[in-house]
């Protein structure tokens, strides 16, 4: 009988090598599989080995949780270590998911304080790659509502850190892609709320110009966010719709009709596997774009959004990652400064348009002051877009880094797949001094993922 | 009804899940544990996740003299016992290791057999309780894979079957769960077929519906392994010991 039909809990030894890719299914490397079980029997599992990375929920789009020999998965360190309803104080162990969190404590009136584009993610992984949401332009990211760590780090002690204590190590482990030691646990405050809804406008930019402009006119939003039409050329490029979003009310949501704390639809949309890479080509993003930003357009001023809708549009398609094709496809998050940032951003998105290949997501949104260490944000704005992985995609990427370069900006690790040394050496002040903390804490050759050693980390 | 849960290995997965069950219906959650500090981080997720209230007691299922005092030390009967002890153990090293085929066979049968006696001896006397064992589809039928844990779970599903039978009309339930593959720390790093694998959520939905809402006394928690098994068991022996099980 097949090893598969072993018709019992038991089985062989507790190890495998796998081909393993992120959420964007490019590149693709082997790597031995680990599960850890527990945050007390971690240090005995990673005893020894080198060249290891942990990974939460596998959805950096890129290389960066998959380990250089050994990648390690957290998903068994989802427990909830205490919460405290009077301050919204959460520890959170690091392979608690973000859906996990809002499932729990959204109808406890409770809604983190940052989020990213999806809530398939760990506690851990939005540490490592301090994750940015709508807001960051006031609440900075998630990195920033952290209180305290739990690191364990390459000498097998778990270390508990925070601003005050062990400040090196805190500091450069928010945003430090797992590279100075494996997240344990977390803790960090979630924001009290009186509704799952958001009050929602919509804003129309006609072109790129009018776009930052109403970013820019956010600043007192508590959310905001651009999708842009980023195959619109000439007069139009630049187009897009803006979505301003504050939390409403519990009032708001009653005099609606609206259940305050709204859960989402259980079954959900999932994309099947084995379609075509050209599924997404020029015209039918074409099609979908303008027919997405008429529809926007009509759609007028003001609407109540349920938290998944505003926050998590994509998450509501599974497995939506397949519609790239069995080749994969590459994200390209870049944030540039904001001064000068019209030309720079019409420049790159005027060699997008003509290229043509880019899918319809692509968003746009303000940055507020960086975070620090291998942090990704920084004041600015940041343009993220989703393209199939193929030549002339990186072609493309290869250009649009060098004017990321020239205008001072950078790219974000989490997203990354392919970007050069001196692309991220020139983007990344803090690098030496990362460095400096990697050999002080033995962690150079230890904690290694395929994107550390591409990028000389 | 929220009542009081006692959970008998309290570090397991599957029992972790059987507790979170409880906890979110509400009930009082006993903890039991050999290692009570390996099992903190269960308790507190208890109780930041549903807000229960929650108590964590050392007990090793290997020290069978201590489980009268150790009953009788506890703040209240409890409406329902769980007990999800369970230890795999290397099946080859247990072929020439007698001191590990013990362990295993202890751990597994008797100590989990004996301390549910003995409650079950006082959930009689009350003449109200639920016992729930959760022992597992390899005590069906041996093989060569994994007889001695088998031979162990085989003994408590024995064991368990006769509680039940004798108890029957004494306000007692007595359920037996046979999990089949359950994505636990038991099971990590096995490559497992996706339609016979629980999550430990299944397995803790199964249990409280089986156990407070009635029905089978005997579960598997997916029901294909109810076919599986008829299967296995109805294989003839003479074509069943050439298997690679």
């Amino acid at each position: 009988m097949h090893a598969n039909l072993t018709l019992t809990e038991a089985g062989p030894e507790a190890r495998s090598s796998r081909m393993i890719s992120g959420w964007g299914r490019y590149p693709r490397a082997a790597s031995e599989i680990l599960a850890a079980d527990s945050p007390e029997t971690l240090p005995a599992l990673l005893h020894g080995r080198r060249g290891v990375i942990a990974r939460g929920a596998g959805r950096a789009y890129g290389d960066a949780a998959v380990g250089r020999r050994t990648t390690v998965l957290t998903g068994a360190l989802d427990r909830l270590r205490g919460f405290d309803p009077a301050s919204g104080r959460l520890r959170a162990e690091a392979g608690v998911t973000l859906a996990d969190i809002v499932r729990t404590f959204l109808p406890r009136g409770f809604f983190p304080p940052v989020v990213p584009g999806t809530q398939f993610v760990t506690v851990g992984g939005m540490i490592a790659s301090d994750v940015h949401g709508k807001n960051h332009h006031r609440e900075g990211g998630f990195g920033a509502h952290v209180e305290a760590l739990t690191v364990l780090t390459p000498d097998g002690v778990p270390r508990l850190c925070a601003r005050d204590r062990e400040p090196e190590l805190f500091a450069m482990t928010v945003g430090g892609m797992g590279l100075t030691g494996t997240i344990l646990d977390a803790t960090f405050h979630l924001r009290p709320v009186e509704s799952g809804w958001i009050r929602q406008q919509t804003r129309v930019a006609a072109d790129l110009g009018a776009m930052l402009r109403a970013l820019d006119a956010d600043d007192a939003a508590t959310y905001s966010v651009a999708w842009i039409d980023c195959l619109a050329r000439g007069p139009a490029l630049g187009r897009g719709l803006v979505y301003r979003g504050e939390h409403a009310g519990r009032e708001v949501c009653l005099a609606a009709g609206r259940d305050p704390f709204p859960i989402p639809p259980r079954g959900r949309l999932t994309v099947p596997p084995g379609l075509p890479g050209w599924t997404l080509n020029r015209a039918s993003v074409t099609a979908f774009n303008a027919l997405y930003f008429r529809r926007g357009r009509a759609a007028g001023a003001s609407a109540l959004v349920p938290w998944h809708s505003y926050f998590f549009p994509l998450d509501g398609l599974a497995a939506w990652n397949r519609l790239y094709g069995a080749r994969g496809f590459v994200q390209h998050q870049c944030v540039v400064p904001r001064l000068g940032a019209e030309a720079v951003l019409s420049g790159m998105l005027d060699r997008v348009a003509r290229l043509g290949t880019a899918s319809p997501l692509a968003v746009l949104k303000r940055l507020g002051p960086g975070g620090g260490g291998l942090s990704f944000p920084m004041e600015g704005y940041t343009l993220a877009l989703d393209l199939p992985a193929n030549a002339a995609t990186f072609a493309l990427l290869d250009a649009l880094d060098r004017c990321v370069v020239a205008a001072g900006g950078r790219l974000y690790l989490a997203k990354d797949a392919r970007q050069s040394r001196d692309t991220f050496e020139a983007g990344y002040p803090a690098l030496p001094a990362f460095r400096d903390l990697r050999r002080r804490l033995g962690a150079d050759g230890v904690l290694a993922s395929r994107l550390s050693t591409r990028l000389g980390l | 009804m929220a009542g009081t849960l006692l959970l008998v290995g309290a570090t397991s997965d599957i029992g972790h899940a059987v507790a979170a069950r409880y906890a979110e219906a509400g009930w009082r959650i006993l903890l039991a544990a050999r290692d009570p500090e390996r099992a903190q981080r269960n308790a507190d997720d208890l109780l930041a996740r549903h807000r229960a209230e929650v108590a964590l007691l050392r007990l090793d299922i290997l020290e069978t003299e201590s489980f009268a005092a150790w009953l009788d030390g506890l703040p209240a009967l409890p409406d329902t016992v769980v007990c999800a002890v369970g230890e795999l153990g290397d099946q080859g090293r247990a072929e020439g290791d007698l001191a590990h085929a013990e362990q295993v066979m202890r751990t597994n049968f008797l100590g989990p057999s004996l301390l549910l006696g003995l409650i079950a001896e006082r959930f009689a006397a009350r003449g109200s309780g639920v016992i729930v064992g959760i022992s597992s589809v390899a005590g069906d039928r041996g093989r060569g894979s994994n007889y001695v844990y088998g031979a162990g779970k085989a003994g408590f599903t024995a064991f368990l079957s006769g509680l039940r039978n004798r108890l029957a009309k004494s306000g007692v339930r007595v359920v037996t769960v046979k999990p089949g593959f359950v994505r636990t720390r038991m099971t990590r790093g096995m490559r497992l077929p996706p339609l016979l694998t629980a999550a430990p959520s299944e397995v803790g939905q199964a249990v409280y519906a089986a156990a407070e809402g009635g029905g089978r006394d005997i579960i598997y928690v997916r029901k294909v392994w109810r076919l599986v098994m008829a299967v296995i068991g109805a294989i003839p022996e003479p074509v069943f010991k050439r298997l690679s099980l």
